[in-house]
């Protein structure tokens, strides 16, 4: 320090102005800034490497997901001479398009056969109309036997789906590169040259599997707290020896692989399983009436809550190991009775956790893929379930992006609620 | 819930005995699926349920089968090879970049900290479904769809929010004034760091690496969207099974996995228990 030139002058070499100097001179203002900043830097220097990782790794392939849920190139890229044909024509009149629109599908068509790519354009159509794929394929056949000259006619003659004037507006409505269409789709509603309505009723899918998953995970969530409630209860009570081991009980299955619950559940509730060999060999059923515990919303509800009690029980109890028992005793001194005590003392102390544990379970629920999918058969399945079938077997990853992104809000959503009530910060783990 | 007062009414005292056994049914119904299973992976017949001869504790009834299964069988033993393989690395990966963002984002000055933190926890929050299907998506165009890589990045940002939520937790209880003293004792930064600081930190480390790791080596949703058949995990291998043939193998490897739950449990009650005494707490 003392080889710099600066640090040999004494203070009084700095003007007298009242400003609060550091050794070197500078103002101390100044020094301090400089020092929040290089504090500023090493910390953001060390979350750096991480929200790198995690930016690229996680939130760039969501939001690549989301953006397949409007994305809509296809039409365009396959037909392109064909969709800006199509721009002159107007869908609302009830006449077919003129004869250079064919002409400009003659072309598209016979380079699309060529790089094989017209049944995907057929099968993308075939979301919103169907027929629209077997359509494609046939015409693609026919496309090389096509003379010069007179595209109209030689098109309806290969399929006479050319000639309704309905095939040319879906044609025309999912031309442009964004649309709403599959979004609509995943609230089972649909486009149509009259505007946007909702699909005949015995086509609703969506809308009743979101509504479903939404009220079997709230049955999931209050039987967690019906069971999670009294569990915790008497862990926050008890001496912290005794605690410590039954908390082992809880933590066991919560340390448990997922998958080897939901085996455990599949073995128990079989109809040759465990519980109904039990329930026969009492004599409380008999050995023709087995129970259907499986494969059906009741296998999904005993699993899932099995597998989530220890998110409920967990919060629950760090809330009620800081209640004090001086109030319930006041109130005993007072002259409640156990319930009062319990009911208007204690139990308004316990919300915050039973709105913690309550929306973690909740939201873990309506995400939840691999239980319902294992024990749901096809009444207790989730949305998830459908997304997957939609990625996997399905192939249309348009609709599964939608689905995927509406639900993708609801956890949004309801994890705000739960920053505000718990903080993500305060989130606990074991 | 402490003991019974010697002035308590009849009601009273049936009504502590009745919450007892309320609360006795409801551990057993968290425990008993999980202990079941034990006893039935020993099974001599290919049932999922107990034989009377397995009721009459006859040794005939009992047999190591399915264990000779599991440990013979090579799509078991490829499953458990990978999963051998993936879950470490992800765990070092989460349990680096976490370590260091937790101490980042602990410090006192962080610009736009909350936002961060919301972006660092997402991986746990958003649900499997969603993040496979991106990841799916995404790495394909990459090219990490189906790669041993492309399964151990995407373990690593799944597990990255627990260690960040552990670390963080143990730095709450941090004292700063150990690292200032450090420092004014002419310790670099570095030297404080591994000195000072890790040791202290540990505990919450440790388990946070526990976390990342049974996410990793429990995790099906991302491994059956973003593995191919070489990168089958033991618990894809569990889910086709369980979906297709159900094979009574399954219930000797879900005994084995138990068994490792049991150890990461006692691991981490024995940490638990470390900082708490650190801290001055007596441990119950």
């Amino acid at each position: 320090m003392s080889s710099t030139p600066t640090a040999t002058r004494s203070h009084s070499d700095f003007p007298d102005d009242g400003v609060v100097r550091a050794a070197d001179g500078t103002p101390l203002k100044q020094r301090l800034a400089k020092a929040l900043r290089r504090e500023k830097l090493r910390s953001f220097l060390l979350i750096a490497p991480l929200l790198l990782f995690i930016l690229l790794s996680f939130i760039a392939p969501i939001a690549d997901m989301l953006f397949r849920s409007v994305e809509n190139n296809i039409v365009q890229d396959t037909i392109p001479r064909t969709v800006e044909a199509l721009k002159a024509w107007d869908p609302a009149g009830n006449e077919l398009p003129n004869e250079p629109v064919f002409a400009a599908l003659h072309d598209d068509l016979a380079i699309a056969v060529e790089k094989r790519v017209h049944t995907r354009l057929g099968s993308r159509l075939n979301y919103e109309k169907s027929g629209m794929s077997g359509l494609f394929r046939k015409t693609g056949r026919a496309i090389k036997r096509m003379d010069e000259g007179d595209y109209k006619a030689q098109f309806i003659d290969a399929d006479e789906d050319w000639g309704d004037v309905e095939t040319w507006r879906v044609i025309k409505r999912f031309s442009p590169a964004y649309t709403p269409g599959y979004f609509l789709n995943a609230v089972d509603a649909e486009q149509t040259s009259e505007g946007i309505r909702m699909k005949p009723a015995n086509e609703r899918v969506y809308l009743m599997l979101f509504n479903r998953t939404m009220v079997m995970s709230l049955m999931i969530t209050v039987s967690c707290l019906i069971l999670g409630f009294p569990v915790a209860y008497l862990l926050a009570h008890l001496s912290l020896k005794a605690s410590n081991m039954l908390m082992i009980l809880v933590l066991l299955p919560f340390w448990t692989s997922l998958l080897v619950r939901t085996s455990a559940w599949k073995v128990l509730l079989q109809q040759q399983g465990v519980i109904n060999d039990f329930l026969v060999w009492t004599g409380i059923i008999d050995d023709a009436n087995r129970l259907v515990m499986i494969n059906n919303q009741t296998g999904t509800i005993i699993a899932m809550t099995h597998i989530l009690l220890p998110f409920m029980i967990l919060p629950l109890f760090s809330v009620m190991k800081t209640i004090s028992p001086s109030y319930v005793r006041a109130a005993k001194s007072l002259g409640a009775n156990d319930w009062t005590a319990f009911w208007k003392v204690y139990f308004p102390q316990t919300v915050p956790g039973i709105g913690a544990g309550a929306i973690l379970v909740f939201i873990l629920s309506i995400g939840y893929y691999i239980t319902p999918e294992l024990v749901g058969g096809t009444s207790g399945i989730f949305i998830s379930n459908r997304i997957a079938y939609h990625i996997s077997s399905s192939l249309n990853w348009g609709l599964a992006a939608a689905l995927g992104a509406i639900l993708l809000c609801l956890v949004l959503i309801l994890f705000y609620v739960y920053d505000k009530i718990v903080g993500i910060d305060n989130v606990k783990l074991g | 819930m402490s003991a019974l007062p010697p002035y308590s009414s009849a009601a009273q005292i049936a009504w502590y005995y009745a919450f007892r056994v309320i609360c006795g049914l409801i551990f057993f119904f968290l425990i008993f699926p999980i202990m079941v299973i034990a006893p039935l992976s020993f099974n001599a017949e290919n049932f999922f349920t107990f034989t009377p001869k397995m009721l009459a504790l006859d040794p005939e009834g009992y047999s190591l089968k399915h264990y000779q299964d599991f440990f013979t069988n090579p799509d078991w033993q490829q499953a458990l090879w990978n999963s051998v393989t993936i879950a470490p690395v992800a765990t070092i990966l989460a349990t680096g970049f976490g370590t260091l963002a937790a101490i980042g984002l602990s410090q006192s000055h962080v610009p736009f900290k909350s936002a961060i933190m919301a972006i660092l926890i997402s991986p746990m929050i958003v649900p499997l479904i969603i993040s496979a299907a991106g990841m799916y998506f995404f790495y394909s165009r990459i090219g990490l769809q189906g790669t041993y890589w492309g399964v151990v990045l995407a373990h690593a940002a799944l597990g990255t929010p627990f260690v960040i939520i552990t670390v963080t937790a143990t730095l709450v209880g941090f004292d700063r004034s150990l690292t200032r003293a450090a420092a004014s004792m002419g310790a670099d930064p570095v030297t404080t760091f591994f000195k000072v600081q890790m040791p202290l930190i540990i505990p919450g480390v440790v388990s946070g690496a526990l976390f990342a790791f049974i996410t990793s080596f429990d995790e099906v949703v991302v491994v059956l969207f973003l593995g191919s058949a070489s990168q089958k995990t033991l618990p894809w291998q569990m889910f086709t099974g369980l979906r297709e043939q159900i094979s009574p193998t399954i219930l000797a490897v879900a005994t084995l996995m138990v068994a490792i739950s049991i150890v990461l449990l006692t691991v981490l009650e024995l940490l638990r228990r470390r900082s708490e005494r650190l801290r001055g707490l007596t441990p119950g």
